[in-house]
């Protein structure tokens, strides 16, 4: 994939900037809705640590206060143990400081909170993690951040934004291209990457090349009809 | 996850270099180069591997598919898996690999794997990937689990009473029909191993899998110039028609002159505990006439020797009819 030299300089890491990057998921309904409505994700970590630990082992339950955030590199260098890289999502460049255990898919979920792509199996089984790396759709769970280096990631959120959705998230609504939405976002990057790929002109070219995203809601009739109307249509 | 140290050297030596210094390159390695990572990654969450430092070879210049001087293909270990699935010489001349390419993983793992990678690919046996369990590849004298345990994808050939675990590639099969070689590069020098010799059975020592010595490195494989005039096929037979491992397969090149077989290579998938060569299979098609009698001859020859466990019997009979019907594919393909 990368095909570039190490990126020499050592940078310091700055804070994530979440506002030009909304935490929201592939065609989901945005995760904070403006009436004060509790979301999905905000219920749960309103539920946080005393729902956890009703349902905890003790071990658990001991840790319910807050947790700490985690701490922040020191400016003077780099906190041992972790690398310094500059990683490109989505068109932006972001200086991070990582644990070399970091998958691709944690550092884009934990650090720089584009929860849009989704773990799902964490061993390349399930697809739900598909994002592209220079343009080239991979599981991004089988791969560490800091193999990426000048390497041109793009994720769901790079893909199309709810007042500006990519075709393929168009066509994955007009067909009801899911049902729980957890496959959903895995599902469009292979997508989006089957209109660049030499894929034939049937349903079974594109369940084939579709076969590397799982939908255990079942719903791949109509992944198979929003891919297929997209393809027509361009 | 264990933690590693992560170096990116921009040479092959700086990569040699890097890795000498593990005491082994086999299982349990402690330095591990990293391409694509779909199995180290993998390997490593179940902490089935635990290297203390990974080696990043991505950025090597070893990415290149190219003709090679005596008109064969030169298949650098980097280049990815569907790069080399569609790449034109290979879609022409060695379809069989292009086929069983195909065949393997998903459109978005063969994105990431490599040549090189596929080649040292880790058997799925679920003993082996449970670290719950006894198994003597990972762990060496902790015993074999699968034998007597769930060994309905493991392997009836090539067996030994410390490990039944299946080579699970696709490619290796494919390489195997093609009698690629394996360039290697170490703190020794370079050699040239063929793929056949380039594995090894389980024996007593199910951790060693292949001859890669501490530094190693494969740079290349190489593919012989294709001949002319033969036909290349890969048939896959697995539980679903995709995302599956084998459970047989067969790669057959194969040339009929004159009403007789002329040339043959026979290499099964999803049965040996090695990407499997059969010459017993080759002995008995060379020379013959390709028609149904001599290849279920050939099929019978190839598993004479096949060791079932106690819930894989039926791939005996799966492996022949593969090698039947590949072989009668084959011919028709002309």
């Amino acid at each position: 994939m990368a095909k570039h030299p190490p990126d020499p300089e050592i940078e310091v890491p700055s804070a994530v900037d979440t506002e030009s990057y909304p935490d929201s998921a592939a065609v989901a309904p945005s995760e904070t809705p403006p009436n004060n409505r509790l979301s999905r994700r905000s219920f749960l970590s309103h539920l946080g640590a005393a729902g956890l630990a009703a349902a905890a082992p003790p071990v658990l339950a001991s840790t319910s206060t807050p947790v700490a955030p985690p701490p922040v590199a020191s400016e003077e260098g780099l906190t041992e143990g972790t690398i310094a890289i500059n990683l490109r999502v989505n068109g932006q460049s972001h200086a991070l400081q990582l644990d070399p255990r970091t998958t691709l898919l944690d550092c884009l979920r934990e650090n720089l909170a584009l929860s849009g792509t989704k773990k799902g199996c964490d061993h390349g089984q399930c697809g739900a993690c598909t994002v592209h790396v220079n343009g080239r759709r991979v599981n991004s769970c089988l791969s560490f951040a800091v193999m990426h280096r000048n390497d041109e990631i793009t994720t769901i959120e790079g893909i199309g934004q709810p007042d500006h959705l990519h075709p393929m998230q168009v066509a994955f609504i007009e067909h009801d291209g899911y049902q729980c939405g957890y496959c959903t976002s895995g599902q469009i990057m292979s997508a989006v990457a089957v209109l660049k790929e030499n894929v034939g002109p049937t349903d079974a070219d594109v369940k084939q090349a579709m076969y590397g995203n799982i939908c255990r809601c079942g719903a791949y009739s109509n992944i198979v009809a929003a891919v297929q109307q997209v393809r027509h249509s361009s | 996850m264990d933690t590693f140290t992560f170096t990116q050297p921009t040479t092959v030596d700086q990569a040699v270099q890097a890795a000498a210094k593990s005491a082994t390159a086999q299982q349990g390695a402690q330095i591990r180069f990293i391409a694509g990572g779909t199995t180290l990654v993998d390997l490593m969450k179940l902490n089935v591997e635990r290297p203390r430092e990974i080696v990043d070879i991505n950025i090597l210049p070893l990415d290149r598919v190219e003709p090679s001087p005596n008109g064969g293909l030169v298949v650098g270990a980097l280049a990815r898996n569907s790069d080399v699935a569609h790449h034109a010489t290979v879609f022409r001349d060695y379809p069989v690999l292009s086929q069983a390419l195909l065949s393997g993983a998903s459109p978005q793992l063969r994105n990431m794997a490599t040549t090189g990678g596929n080649l040292l690919q880790r058997t799925r046996c679920v003993y082996f990937r449970d670290t719950a369990h006894a198994c003597n590849k990972r762990e060496p004298g902790t015993g074999c689990s699968a034998i007597g345990g769930h060994n309905r994808m493991l392997a009836i050939l090539g067996t030994s009473k410390d490990c039944i675990a299946t080579n699970p590639s696709d490619q290796n099969v494919a390489l195997t029909a093609l009698e690629a070689t394996i360039q290697i590069q170490g703190s020794k020098g370079k050699r040239s191993v063929p793929i056949h010799d380039f594995y090894l059975v389980p024996g007593s020592t199910p951790n060693r899998e292949n001859l890669l010595e501490p530094g190693e490195i494969i740079t290349s494989v190489t593919l012989p110039p294709p001949i002319a005039g033969a036909n290349s096929i890969y048939l896959k037979l697995r539980d679903r028609a995709a995302y599956e491992f084998a459970l047989a397969s067969a790669a057959i090149v194969m040339k009929v002159s004159d009403g007789k077989i002329q040339h043959i290579r026979v290499a099964l998938g999803g049965v040996g505990t090695k990407p499997w060569r059969s010459f017993e299979a080759e002995k008995a098609l060379e020379g013959h006439s390709p028609d149904r009698a001599t290849f279920v001859k050939a099929a019978e020859a190839a598993l004479k020797d096949a060791k079932p466990a106690s819930e894989n019997a039926f791939k005996v009979e799966l492996s022949r009819r593969c090698i039947v019907r590949a072989l009668a594919m084959s011919t028709k393909s002309a």
